[in-house]
């Protein structure tokens, strides 16, 4: 997880070249309890730093996920719509929502790193 | 008991000790979901069996020769006509027809015993004390168990052997475990099962005993509400409330024919017309046919786009697979297999009228 960066709305991002792919924490995915539906954002959609993109949904409720940086959203996770209980079982993993192309790289650096996120969280 | 200061059921160090999340609920600390979640609970209860702690119901006992005939005042059912040992689906309602509160009515011989729900305890007791006087004994020193699946009987049946024999919907007194408890075959979740009143200092041991079986696990209040939605049972306070009627609720069943002919409780005439002209708008099952819930508060319509009225009780039902839910509509939308459209986050989700419960019942009849 040491390559990974943390959002204050428990999104996490793995940045390779210029395509971060993002996800929820463990943390997150605990909190929310068993998720049962995923709705991931469109392929092409552009997304400032901080707008919601994508909606997940557990047995208790609704939330929202927001982009960590700015860009081009360049690929949605296809498996969660018919197995969401990925988020859940492979949070880091499997479980990601969507690739990000990033148009401020910069942005990254006020994102968490692993140990601010562990102190946040707790 | 004041309303304002939390309380704790006989069984919350027990929760706290399994792992639970406890959450505020009408003025209690309950236990909303356990290690395993809301999923593996609701599954479990369908497979096996699982243990709730409804200890945060009001639990009221009155007393009198007299006591069926003066409750049916405040009630639409038939009470006078419950036999013994036989509990009874019945409704408290105001003047203009609406529902104040749904509970369980028990013939227990000399005395009714009446269950009604956490978050109205008070009113009702007021609302029973102002027409029944002294007869009406709040039980403050009984804890309620629920025991609910397949397994329930086989499980309960270990520690009173007794309680094997009764059917659906009737009850009986069973010592277990050296206590003498009243155990009712009813529930709230779809699945054959049974409530026990226990003792307040007698409920953890219970608890701990029926935990100790195989099949035996906690349920929170995450999956009681799954469950009973799934069940199609109505929650006080979403599903019904005192700008219902029973009769817009598809609860007409809970309003006997001699309760419509002869009235004699609060909103009869209203109840009366509706039952024999009908009404405008019906509560009804609805599933979406996405995978995204349409959560309480979602508005239904057309597709036209025109509001034909909203979501009271919605989310995702582990045995379905899938969202669930149950809304008013227009009476005319009300048959089964209408097309209809959920507004999910601003866009219409198609979803369909379907008949109610999801799940075909376990009850032991």
């Amino acid at each position: 997880m040491s390559d990974m960066k943390f959002s204050e709305d428990h999104e996490w991002i793995r940045v390779e070249g210029d395509i971060g792919t993002v996800g929820i924490t463990d943390h997150a995915q605990e909190q929310l309890g068993d998720v049962v539906f995923v709705e991931v954002p469109e392929v092409g959609m552009t997304a400032a730093k901080d707008e919601q993109v994508a909606v997940v949904e557990s047995v208790k409720a609704a939330s929202e996920i927001f982009a960590p940086v700015s860009g081009e959203i360049v690929e949605g996770n296809a498996v969660l719509a018919d197995a969401p209980e990925t988020v859940n079982s492979d949070p880091y993993g499997a479980g990601w929502f969507f690739k990000i192309k990033l148009s401020d790289p910069s942005e990254l650096e006020k994102l968490m790193d692993e140990d601010a996120y562990k102190a946040f969280a707790s | 008991m004041s309303s304002d200061a939390i309380n704790k059921t006989p069984l919350h160090g027990l929760h706290v000790e399994l792992g639970a999340r406890m959450v505020p609920f009408a003025g209690y600390e309950m236990p909303v979901q356990f290690p395993a979640g809301v999923k593996t609970e609701h599954l479990h209860t369908r497979a096996k069996a699982g243990l709730f702690d409804v200890s945060h119901m009001g639990q009221v006992r009155i007393s009198g020769t007299d006591a069926a005939e003066r409750f049916e005042a405040l009630v639409t059912g038939n009470i006078t006509g419950l036999a013994e040992s036989a509990l009874r689906y019945t409704l408290f309602t105001n003047v203009t027809g609406g529902i104040l509160d749904d509970l369980m009515v028990t013939n227990a011989g000399d005395h009714l015993f009446v269950v009604v729900n956490a978050a109205c305890k008070e009113t009702d007791l007021a609302l029973m004390r102002a027409g029944l006087g002294d007869t009406v004994e709040a039980l403050e020193d009984l804890a309620l168990i629920a025991l609910q699946g397949p397994s329930a009987v086989a499980v309960l049946a270990e520690l009173a052997p007794g309680v094997a024999g009764l059917k659906f919907m009737t009850s009986g007194t069973f010592a277990i475990e050296g206590t003498d408890c009243l155990v009712s075959r009813c529930g709230y979740t779809g699945e054959d099962g049974f409530e026990i009143s226990v003792p307040n200092d007698k409920a953890e041991a219970l608890a701990r005993r029926l935990l100790a079986h195989g099949d035996v696990e906690a349920i929170g209040l995450g999956a009681r509400d799954s469950l009973r939605l799934e069940a199609g049972l109505c929650l006080y306070g979403h599903d019904i409330d005192t700008t219902t009627t029973p009769i817009e609720a598809g609860l007409s069943w809970a309003v006997p024919k001699r309760r419509r002919e002869d009235g004699g409780f609060p909103g009869a005439e209203i109840i009366r017309r509706q039952a024999a002209d009908g009404t405008t708008r019906r509560r009804v099952g609805i599933r979406p046919e996405g995978r995204a819930p349409a959560r309480e508060g979602t508005q239904i319509a057309d597709g036209e786009g025109r509001i034909l009225g909203a979501i009271t009780s919605g989310g995702f039902g582990p045995s379905i697979d899938g969202p669930v839910a149950m809304g008013y509509v227009e009476t005319e939308f009300a048959e089964e297999g209408t097309q209809l459209n959920v507004i999910v986050r601003d866009k219409p989700m198609p979803a369909r009228v379907e008949a109610l419960p999801f799940v075909p019942p376990g009850y032991k009849r």
